[in-house]
């Protein structure tokens, strides 16, 4: 049985690639005048033949354009909607006057990290120290921060299920896996681009971009994590007659949650530097003032940018990290204390 | 009818295990089906029947299929082939909804690596069941407290299972499968992984309640000695066949085959057989130049350890009395030396 039907995918396979063959070599225009002149000139097995050429550029671009009418207005729906948002976020914490925003920052890390004066202290510190570095970052670090936060929610609203329905099936995790290879190892310029054409200039493509830069690692370690539980818990908890859902809320994802966060952590830190790249589409922030300063062959000023996303970031880890640290004890308290 | 009848079931493990079946079930060997079609036999045909409240431990070394025999009872594993039926119902038959009831009423579990949810405190770990069963928290915190005292770990119930010793641990694990009150109680190498003198103390606890509770209880382990103190009945596998199952005495007194031969060679007889298993009964005894003084009365349920030594200091015969204080047969140095030897000698 199942060696039949593994004999007839490499039946597809050898199909789909003949009639690949032929359709490339009918849709060439520097096909040679007849069949015929394969047989008697070999010069086509030296250098690849001109029409050994399958047309993908030519259906994306078809497909793209039809894609674009037909489904455009959707895209529009959900930029506004995004727009919206992000605007609406990013103006409440810019008219927020800045003391207030630092001590914000403080309160929230001192709550999520537990009560660790040491961490509250220093990302207060970063904080401050990014208006101080030059007063026209603050704005804009709010604006990258803004992007930032709403691009880490839209990863964690889809990254986290699609990670625990490829730890459930076998079969989701091999569709999905090549995907994910590829959102992370895609040149970013390739679906910056057309991300403008979806979305316009500005915030919306940035964001799109670092859902889809920056959500590979939080699904890989969403799925890892909720693999790794131990065999026998899950045992334990199917023997007393737990449901598949009470099995993945009551212990498979309080156990993965330290995973979990972990990815949550690297999603934030590959979303700042993505937010960076995605300035040469003309994002604003802390982005733009780096490539301002390289334009005008500026290293102080660039530098100077740089430093402060270096702060932000160094913020957004610790505030990340210690949170993760606190799930970690609650969900593995430490041995007992002598 | 016994509580859970086992009746001819296979496990085979491989990506097409049907196709396997029918060279399993004319009797190849599992190294043979191994080499042949890459499939491992789990489980060849084992039958077994337990009665109600009594204690089945099945042995074997690892790899012999008592794991996954376990597994079979409450579903954890699906059978190639097969019935298994408790309490009437067969387990084979039951549709997922079902199976969840099942899980949640008739059986629990105790697992070798305790299988506690680090997550939750010791109290909240023994009410798991009771949780699942859709309890309120109210009872479902003062039935597990019930159970937290019933092995003695009250003030620890607030503590995560990473706080506590080994032993603690099962104990937790032992609460929590007794929690929900289950007639059937499957313990899967429970005590393995503890130390041998807390083992010795787990073993101790598991029989006093197991007078109190009178349970079903199907109990794995690879060590004799465990299932010879715990085991109404013993069954032994090999191979993911049951190469013999009996009371403790017929395992010792008349092993089955070459390997459970082995098993049982370094086992401490004194300790295993009882008077009533070596005694000659009271009418093929010649009593007539017996001595009053020289008879020692014993319970016929008690074993040869404790009255050996006072045999061997007095000289004298022992008389085996049943629980109404009837003679049922005597015991001289003679039947002693017979029973406690390895060889020559044959249950009858």
């Amino acid at each position: 049985m199942k060696k039949i039907s593994k004999n007839i995918i490499y039946l597809i396979y050898l199909i789909l690639f003949g009639v690949l063959i032929v359709v490339s070599y009918n849709s060439s225009k520097r096909k040679p005048d007849s069949v015929s002149e394969l047989y008697t000139d070999f010069t086509w097995l030296i250098n690849w033949p001109k029409w050994l050429d399958t047309p993908f550029m030519h259906w994306i671009n078809t497909g793209w354009r039809s894609f674009i009418a037909d489904y455009g207005l959707i895209f529009d729906a959900i930029g506004y909607g995004l727009l919206r948002g992000y605007t609406e976020l990013k103006n409440i914490i810019v008219q927020a006057p800045w003391p207030v925003v630092i001590l914000g920052v403080i309160g929230i890390t001192y709550v999520i990290s537990g009560r660790k004066l040491g961490t509250t202290i220093f990302v207060g510190f970063c904080t401050f120290f990014i208006g101080f570095l030059n007063p026209r970052f603050w704005d804009k670090a709010i604006e990258t921060t803004t992007m930032v936060v709403i691009g880490i929610a839209i990863c964690v609203v889809i990254g986290i299920p699609i990670g625990i329905a490829m730890s459930r099936s076998e079969r989701v995790r091999n569709i999905i896996l090549p995907i994910l290879d590829t959102m992370q190892v895609i040149p970013a310029f390739c679906y910056l681009i057309p991300g403008i054409i979806l979305f316009g200039l500005g915030a919306i493509p940035a964001i799109i971009s670092i859902f889809i830069y920056a959500c590979p690692p939080l699904i890989r370690l969403t799925d890892l994590g909720i693999r790794l539980v131990d065999k026998e818990i899950i045992e334990a908890a199917e023997s007393f007659g737990a449901s598949k859902k009470q099995k993945l809320w009551g212990v498979q994802i309080p156990l993965a949650l330290p995973n979990i966060m972990q990815g949550i952590n690297q999603c934030t830190m590959m979303a700042l530097a993505m937010v960076v790249i995605a300035s040469m589409i003309g994002t604003r922030g802390l982005g733009d003032e780096v490539l301002l300063g390289l334009q005008q062959l500026n290293v102080g000023a660039a530098l100077e940018a740089g430093l402060a996303i270096v702060l932000l970031a160094i913020v957004l880890d610790r505030m990340t990290q210690a949170y993760g640290e606190k799930i970690q004890e609650r969900t593995q308290p430490q041995k007992k204390k002598n | 009818m016994p509580k859970i009848e086992i009746k001819n079931v296979y496990k085979i493990f491989g990506s097409n295990p049907e196709t396997v079946l029918p060279i399993v079930k004319e009797g190849a060997s599992k190294e043979d089906v191994l080499e042949r079609t890459g499939h491992t036999v789990g489980l060849d045909n084992v039958s077994i029947n337990i009665e109600e409240g009594e204690t089945f431990v099945c042995m074997g070394l690892s790899g012999s299929g008592k794991s996954t025999l376990i597994r079979h009872l409450n579903r954890l594993i699906d059978p190639t082939d097969g019935d298994i039926i408790v309490d009437g119902t067969n387990v084979m038959e039951l549709n997922e909804k079902q199976l969840i009831e099942f899980r949640k009423h008739e059986m629990s579990m105790v697992f070798q690596r305790f299988g506690l949810f680090p997550h939750k405190t010791v109290l909240e770990n023994v009410g798991y069941g009771l949780e699942i069963q859709g309890k309120e928290p109210e009872e479902r915190k003062k039935l597990a407290m019930i159970q937290v005292e019933s092995v003695g770990l009250q003030g620890f119930e607030n503590q995560y299972p990473s706080q506590l010793s080994g032993g603690m641990q099962q104990r937790v694990g032992l609460a929590r499968a007794l929690a929900t009150n289950p007639q059937i109680l499957l313990m899967d190498e429970a005590f393995s992984a503890l130390d041998p003198l807390i083992r010795s103390d787990m073993q101790n606890q598991l029989i006093e309640l197991q007078a109190k509770l009178k349970k079903t209880i199907v109990f794995i382990t690879h060590d004799l000695d465990e299932s010879l103190r715990l085991g109404d009945h013993i069954g032994i596998l090999n191979g993911g066949r049951l190469v013999q199952a009996g009371t403790p005495e017929e395992i010792i007194m008349s092993p089955a085959d070459d390997y459970v031969e082995a098993f049982v060679k370094d086992v401490n007889r004194a300790k295993v057989l009882r008077a009533k298993t070596v005694m000659i009964k009271a009418n093929e005894f010649n009593s007539s130049d017996l001595k009053l003084a020289d008879v020692y009365k014993v319970d016929e349920g008690s074993y040869i350890e404790q009255f050996l030594p006072k045999v061997l200091a007095d000289r004298c015969t022992v008389m085996v009395v049943d629980k109404m204080g009837d003679t049922k047969g005597y015991i001289t140095e003679k039947e002693l030396a017979i029973s406690l030897s390895k060889d020559g000698y044959n249950l009858k």
